[in-house]
């Protein structure tokens, strides 16, 4: 419960995001294997591209860019501060209406490899001011 | 508190937990609170009631022959298994079991997809191949066929269409469950059957020739609990050189009776896609007395309707269609469509849509340049997975309700009016209007939707979701209106509904479910189908 709760305030202290220590940059092969996991399993609803049928977002970046109001980036490769420890209490409690991922959808050490690919997306990328 | 499967001892359990872990790893057993709250039903109606179905632990095994020591155990510990492929179920119960204290036998692991023949249009996959998968092993390979898709790809075509998943394509295709060909099954007793021409050793048709010699069972494992589905075959559309749209409108309300029958006369002769009805009356729902009146007890008359119409410069109805095929054959059907539908109805109008040739590019798959506004979901329409459907769900997701009704407009108009009327009493915005049209998924039939959103933060609200979803089964079936697929926690009411002859369907079922699975180890109450053993507690 303590974790929990510890995961919770570094998700709703927006201010305090940056202080919350991000994932390890992780060696090159981590970051190219959580860069394909992040397409393979989160792009299709996290990316930055359009959504289907005019829609101008996907459903997790338009999710996330009502819910923060262009306070945090909503495009998860631009947004920075993803501890591995908060990126792994959403995949696995959900948010919204993202449901829970099991274990054999993305493992623990798969969950890893994206924040750190996270991590370094979202410093190679410039944030736009808002969205 | 644990939660244990029901009549096994906590050290029965155990024992069996231990020998899963020796069948498929100890990695891949998961049974910490921690490790099954994804496997919760995230859209349930009742979560944190009494009423959630819980699993006692899941078990992921990544070959067949684990599966068959799965259920080998299972069998030896009457542990209630309940499989799932990818989990995505979501509206119908996501990766939960029908009974609380089941253990989820999770597929997602075996995930080859084991062929694709592009000459002969097939494929074969595992179980937990996903509609994502699938569609990256065509386009990686380059082969020019279509996997008709559900809405999100991150379902698999096992599992989807053991649902009896629908998509968007050509008619047959749509329907995922009757283009599926041949299946391998673990039964109860851990042995393995192929369905079809499976069952010949020496055969090369398996994916060809579904039925094989004899009777055959393959409908038994959609929507039922006879086995586990480790293999399917599907039927692949052939990707077509040209894909062309047109938009039909008619004036009056009485005109969707007879647009309804020739859009039927199109599809069953296999010239268009997925019919996509609408109403262009729907822009004036911001408008109170507009609202009332057609949300109005009894629902409005024709003549009031027509007015209305006529007053805003505005046809009644609108249907979108779909041509696939070689350019010159969707420009004929097209043409043949509209010259019978604006001869045939009086007032009625035609639009020409797109005209584009197969594959399309990435802005055109976006479907931003229809010369009017469309309801088409492009996506779909061309056989490519997508999660951007998830832009309709609100909050933390739905239940859903979606009734069969036979393809007329007298139906639908039918359909309007009783299915309003019966949820007036649920302070839920309108899902059935005198505007309301259906869709036509179902290759035969229509559906209409009711899909109330869910909130895992205010039971009070899904109590009332849960009792309107009650209240809508029972009414519609009243009607001769029954569900095509429900939730776990619904699936009881649902099957009760279909009561012929004092229920000797699922009595039916039952005298089988009691023979090929006499310890009650497969997914008790799938389908509304329980083990003797659980029965008397239904």
């Amino acid at each position: 419960m303590k974790r929990l709760a510890l995961v919770l305030a570094g998700l709703t202290a927006l201010g305090g995001l940056a202080a919350v220590a991000s994932a390890d940059d992780g060696d090159p092969a981590t970051v190219a294997r959580g860069k394909s996991v992040f397409q393979h399993t989160c792009a299709p609803c996290h990316a930055a591209g359009p959504g289907i049928d005019g829609s101008p977002m996907l459903p997790g970046t338009a999710a996330l860019a009502a819910k923060y109001q262009g306070k945090v980036p909503p495009v998860l490769e631009e947004r920075g501060g993803l501890t591995v420890e908060l990126l792994r209490y959403f995949v696995r409690h959900g948010s919204g209406a993202m449901p829970m991922f099991r274990k054999t959808e993305i493992s623990d050490a798969e969950i890893a490899a994206v924040a750190a690919y996270l991590t370094a997306a979202s410093r190679a990328k410039p944030k736009p001011a808002s969205r | 508190m644990r939660t244990l499967p029901p009549g096994v001892g906590a050290g029965d359990f155990d024992a069996a937990v231990g020998s899963f872990e020796t069948a498929v790893g100890k990695e891949w057993v998961f049974s910490s609170e921690e490790d099954l709250t994804p496997y919760r039903d995230s859209f349930s109606t009742v979560w944190g009631t009494p009423d959630e179905r819980l699993a006692a632990a899941a078990v992921a095994p990544v070959t067949v022959e684990q599966v068959q020591a799965v259920v080998r155990i299972a069998n030896r510990y009457r542990i209630p298994l309940f499989p799932i492929s990818t989990g995505k179920n979501f509206g119908y119960g996501g990766p939960s079991p029908n009974l609380t204290g089941s253990v989820v036998v999770d597929l997602k692991r075996m995930n080859r997809v084991l062929e694709v023949d592009e000459e002969r249009n097939f494929a074969l996959v595992e179980a937990g191949v996903s509609y994502f998968d699938l569609y990256r092993h065509i386009q990686e390979r380059g082969l020019k066929v279509w996997v008709d898709c559900p809405d999100p790809g991150w379902g698999s075509p096992v599992g989807n269409s053991l649902e009896r998943g629908i998509g968007y394509t050509l008619p047959f295709y749509r329907d995922h469950f009757g283009a599926s060909c041949g299946m391998e099954v673990v039964l109860a007793s851990g042995e393995l059957m192929r369905t079809g021409m499976g069952a010949l050793p020496n055969a090369r048709t398996w994916q060809d020739y579904r039925y094989g010699f004899g009777p055959d069972p393959a409908g038994l494992f959609a929507q039922g609990n006879f086995g586990i589905v480790t293999k399917m075959g599907f039927r692949l559309m052939p990707r077509p050189e040209h894909y062309r749209t047109g938009m039909i409108t008619v004036p009056k309300r009485r005109d969707f009776i007879p647009l309804v029958k020739t859009v039927n006369y199109l599809s069953d002769s296999f010239l268009i896609g997925e019919a996509v009805y609408g109403s262009p009356l729907s822009v004036l729902m911001s408008d109170v007395s507009f609202r009332e009146t057609v949300t109005r007890p009894g629902g409005p008359a024709d003549a009031e309707m027509d007015r209305i119409a006529a007053d805003n410069n505005l046809h009644s109805w609108q249907v979108e269609l779909q041509f696939y095929g070689p350019e010159k054959t969707c420009v004929a059907n097209w043409e043949y469509a509209k010259e019978r539908l604006t001869a045939e109805i009086p007032g009625a109008r035609a639009y020409d849509g797109e005209s584009l040739a197969v594959p399309l590019t990435p802005r055109q798959l976006q479907n931003v340049d229809s010369p009017y506004p469309t309801h088409i979901r492009r996506h779909g329409a061309h056989g490519v997975p997508s999660l951007g459907i998830w832009k309709i769900v609100s909050a933390n997701g739905h239940a859903g309700f979606f009734p069969v009704i036979p393809r007329t407009g007298e139906a639908v108009f039918e359909a309007q009016r009783v299915l309003g009327d019966a949820l007036r009493e649920f302070d839920l915005r309108p899902f059935f209007t005198a505007i309301t049209t259906p869709l036509h998924w179902h290759t035969f039939a229509f559906q209409m939707v009711f899909a109330p959103p869910i909130s895992r933060e205010d039971s009070a609200h899904n109590a009332m979701v849960h009792r309107a979803m009650h209240r809508i089964v029972e009414v519609a079936a009243e009607h001769g209106w029954g569900d095509y697929r429900a939730a776990t926690v619904y699936q009881d009411a649902v099957a009760n509904t279909y009561a012929y002859n004092d229920h000797a369907l699922r009595r039916f079922h039952e005298t089988l479910k009691d023979a090929a699975d006499p310890n009650g180890i497969l997914a008790p109450g799938r389908g509304g189908i329980w083990p003797r053993r659980f029965r008397s507690a239904q």
